[in-house]
């Protein structure tokens, strides 16, 4: 799922700025066909047989580990915070450069968030602060954002860092030139000028409460080293220099980066002098890395955080395991311009006869929550007095009774106008998507709905069916962003072939809401905007929710100031505070 | 001869272009590009944005039309640059007006792959053919049975799980090999013998592992070619002639039982180039089978048309080499080819 690399991907967590909402296209496929036990399913998949074969191993070699020295550390004696040591990650792929807004992938922005600042950034209670700004005003028209920079803000080169390079950078990503898909925020500033050094003023047509958020999500560049290179192209992307805690000291392609802590940095200096993040594609490998004590700190998937992990007590004694609730959702979506879908008794049906703790428990081991809005909970976007529907087998062949089904010739299966109900779940090669389906396949066969199942690759899922709206219902993912505005899902004036509001939703009241809440700047008052259109979307049921996940991070204890528990923001909003005593300091060459 | 070979190499370049051809239209054939991989599903990505991107790439032009532009293009040598990794050159590296250098993306990956290929290759037939000649010698007795038992489970075992066991064993349990990874960190400073060792000591399951995948069909294929000859009367008449049997097996049977390795060697060639995409993931080895899966998930054209190219070209040659070994080997060979 996206949001399990998400976390593994875990400085700085900026969820506003990466693809909010792309999915992961890995795993191989499981054609099913047949409703199995799901967690048949588990025993297929390569993380539990890694786990079988290590569990395997143990119980054939004693276990004489060849690190016994280390093992019997007590690393989680308190000590001073101080500063040195390196910390290793790992992540499953490669930054193609450096520069956030052409990069675009998640491992990209996750690096490049340590070397570069934005204007504002979300605090650990995910409320917005100023990062490069000092402050920010918002006219009486609400058309004007004033950002005051900090005074004497460097560039790890020592160059003064200035308005300059705030208008330079917002001249970049609005460029025809420039090959970024996230220029769009950006081109709605009809004028942006810089009346001195520390002030940087932008001009929107109409007041657009989304413009906030996405100067939290914009990398400044400099104009100095940047402005007579083509930015596509430029040496710059794997030689940055930017202004945040780190700057880049070397990169071994496909290998590893080191980061090295920036002397000039406009935040302050952080703890941990070295950041260095391996690529190893396999998350069973990342693991083996990790028990090998070679990486300190990895994102786990369900299985390896409450079966392999706990199994394995020599390991699991050095390691903190950290929850949170990740960055997307799952859900089932309809087409809601085919029938029965575009009656909502039929939806609401389908949404009672589906039991989401089952999906919860059969397909992340029970971690993950079931959600009620589009919004995580625990923000202040998500509506607590929402509850998601509840399991009810009967209520669901009531509601669809009423909508005109009947098993008039006693198959089983319900039909109506002598059609039978049977439709077609389409979903990417994703395994917690598949088995889900799955899961779905046999309740719905319960209350007499007749479903099949089909995963796809990634680029035909979307290039043959949902673009042509070719599919009943998907199971995907969306990404829970900390910007509330989801003006591309629901509008209806959204559904364009390759628009997102695929599943064709259209509600007259929903439109008024999203089209107010864009208007509308005052968080509090945004804040009932939205918690009436989650409203509306429950009751409505386009989508069904299925899950938000957990994001499951292990951490090796000598690493130490991390949070816990977790604050909304995640464990990774202070890895500047985090520091590595030095009596626990692994031996490196790499020090001198 | 020459005429031959001349009208071979010539046959090659209508031969690339039709492979060509086919390969760019069943690319384009898959649903999607670089735009719905890199940018859709996203909301932040607006339409005019992705729009935008198409045409920078040209994919807004006939598929015809860009494989003109392509075909224009690499007949000068330039294989284009990458779109998903950020204008990287697919094949070999360039240098910008400041000098700094951009590596290629096949230029990275193809001696990796080829250095673990080469090796594993050489490691195949240091066991295969004494395992082979063995077996033959001793067919239907006992080390003939241990032996392809022991090919057969090599060949049978899933290479991912061989490989994380292996890990695990020399890995985590002892610490004898580092688990995953080209070089260890810290890999500049060391002098250059230790550097040498870092890699190999990096390399040793990979290549083990492809080896051990391998071994089973060269074994066997020894093993077959040997009987075949040991039962040709001129066996038998070399015997009769009282040649000692070590001049006999090596120096008339074995000799006669390797011609047809030969043609496998020769279409091997192409595989060199080819990674394994599940053993370089879970190594983690920036090789070749990598960076073609990852070319095509995200629908990266250049790279895509880059190595299926090269690596047609090094079929065909690879053909024509065991042609030309075949008949450098075999007379017989090369008198038909004569006439």
């Amino acid at each position: 799922m996206f949001f399990n690399r998400l976390f593994l991907a875990i400085f700085r967590a900026r969820e506003n700025h990466r693809p909010a909402s792309r999915m992961d296209t890995g795993s191989q496929s499981i054609a099913n066909e047949d409703g199995c036990i799901p967690r048949f399913f588990f025993y297929f998949s390569r993380a539990v047989f890694a786990w079988l074969s290590l569990s395997f191993c143990l119980v054939l070699s004693a276990c004489n580990n060849a690190n016994e020295a280390t093992i019997n550390i007590d690393y989680s004696q308190a000590a001073q915070p101080q500063e040195g040591g390196t910390l290793i990650d790992a992540s499953v792929g490669e930054p193609s450069g450096l520069i956030a807004m052409t990069a675009g992938e998640s491992a990209a922005s996750a690096i490049a968030s340590n070397i570069f600042n934005s204007l504002l950034k979300y605090d650990k209670k995910l409320d917005l602060t100023g990062e490069l700004a000092q402050s920010w005003e918002v006219s009486p028209d609400k058309k004007t954002i004033t950002f005051h920079l900090k005074p004497n803000l460097k560039w790890a080169d020592g160059k003064a860092l200035t308005s300059e390079d705030v208008l330079f950078t917002w001249q970049k990503v609005t460029d025809d030139n420039t090959r970024t898909p996230y220029g769009a925020d950006y081109k709605l500033v009809i004028k942006a000028e810089t009346p001195d050094a520390n002030t940087f003023r932008v001009t929107y047509e109409a007041p657009y409460a989304p413009a906030l958020d996405s100067w939290a999500g914009l990398h400044i560049l400099p104009k100095h080293l940047l402005k007579d290179q083509d930015i596509n192209t430029t040496a710059f992307k794997r030689n940055p220099v930017g202004s945040h805690y780190y700057k880049l000291e070397s990169w071994k392609n496909n290998q590893h980066l080191t980061l090295t802590r920036n002397a000039n940095a406009t935040q302050g200096q952080a703890r941990i002098n070295k950041l260095i993040t391996r690529i190893i594609p396999d998350k069973a490998s990342q693991f083996l890395e990790l028990s090998a004590d070679n990486i300190d700190m990895m994102g786990l998937n369900p299985i390896q955080y409450s079966r392999v992990l706990p199994a394995r007590k020599e390991l699991s004694k050095n390691m903190g395991l950290y929850k949170e609730l990740g960055n997307g959702y799952t859900y089932m979506g309809f087409n809601l311009k085919r029938k029965p879908f575009d009656d909502v008794r039929v939806r609401q049906a389908i949404n009672y006869a589906i039991n989401k703790q089952e999906i919860i428990d059969g397909v992340l081991l029970g971690l993950g929550e079931p959600i009620a809005s589009p919004y995580k909970p625990g923000t202040r976007w998500s509506n607590p007095a929402l509850k998601p529907y509840s399991y009810d087998p009967e209520k669901a062949r009531q509601l669809l009774k009423e909508a005109g089904f009947s098993d008039s010739n006693a198959d089983g299966i319900l039909e109506k106008d002598g059609k039978p109900f049977s439709f077609e779940i389409l979903t990417n090669q994703n395994k917690e998507r598949e088995m889900s389906a799955v899961l779905i396949q046999r309740r719905l066969k319960e209350v007499g709905i007749e479903v099949n199942i089909r995963a796809l690759e990634w680029a035909s899922f979307l290039g043959r069916f949902i673009e042509p709206r070719e599919f009943d219902a998907v199971i995907l993912g969306w990404g829970l962003g900390l910007e509330p505005d989801q003006y591309g899902m629901w509008h209806s004036s959204q559904q364009a072939p390759k628009q997102f509001n695929f599943i064709s939703y259209n509600n007259p009241k929903v439109d008024t809401l999203l089209e107010a809440g864009r208007l509308e700047l005052n968080p509090d008052k945004r804040q009932m905007i939205y918690h009436q259109l989650a409203e509306i979307l429950l009751e409505d049921s386009p989508i069904i929710y299925l899950y938000a996940g957990y994001g499951l991070t292990a951490v090796h204890k000598r690493v130490h100031g991390i949070d816990s528990p977790a604050p909304p923001a995640g464990i990774g909003h202070n890895t500047h505070e985090w520091y590595i005593p030095s009596q626990y300091a692994r031996n490196e060459i790499s020090e001198h | 001869m020459l005429k031959y070979l001349v009208k071979r190499i010539f046959w090659m370049i209508p031969m690339m272009i039709g492979i060509s051809l086919i390969s760019f239209f069943i690319m384009h054939l898959a649903p999607g590009d670089i735009t719905t991989t890199e940018a859709n599903f996203n909301p932040k990505a607006s339409q005019e944005s992705r729009q935008k991107l198409r045409e920078l790439y040209n994919l807004d032009k006939p598929v015809i039309v860009q494989y003109g532009l392509w075909l224009k293009r690499i007949a000068t040598l330039d294989f284009g640059t990458s779109f998903a990794s950020h204008q990287r050159p697919v094949f070999w590296q360039t240098k910008d007006k400041e000098g700094n250098v951009t590596l290629g993306m096949i230029q990275e990956a193809l001696p990796i792959t080829l250095l673990i290929n080469v090796l594993s290759l050489l490691l195949i037939i240091l066991i295969a053919l004494p395992l082979g000649v063995v077996a033959a010698l001793k067919q239907n007795q006992l080390p003939d049975r241990t032996i392809t038992l022991f090919v057969f489970i090599g060949f049978a075992i899933p290479g991912f799980w061989l490989a994380l066991m292996l890990m695990y064993w020399t890995g985590v349990q002892h610490n004898w090999l580092p688990i995953s990874g080209l070089n260890s960190i810290g890999y500049e400073r060391m002098p250059w013998l230790a550097q040498q060792i870092d890699t190999l000591k990096h390399l040793a399951l990979p290549i083990f592992i492809s080896a051990i995948t391998g071994l089973a069909g060269i074994a066997l294929f020894v093993r077959n070619g040997m009987l075949d000859v040991l039962n040709q009367d001129y066996i038998t008449t070399a015997r009769s002639k009282g040649l000692s049997e070590n001049r006999v097996i090596y120096g008339h049977a074995l000799r006669n039982a390797l011609l047809p390795l030969v043609t496998i060697f020769g279409l091997s060639i192409p595989g060199l180039i080819g990674g394994s995409v599940i053993a370089e993931s879970i190594f983690a080895i920036p090789g070749m089978g990598k960076l073609f899966i990852d070319a095509v998930n995200m629908r990266d054209f250049p790279v895509i048309m880059g190595i299926l190219t090269i690596g047609a070209l090094l079929t065909l040659l690879g053909n024509l080499l065991a042609d030309i070994m075949y008949a450098w080997a075999d007379p017989r060979v090369r008198r038909g080819v004569a006439q």
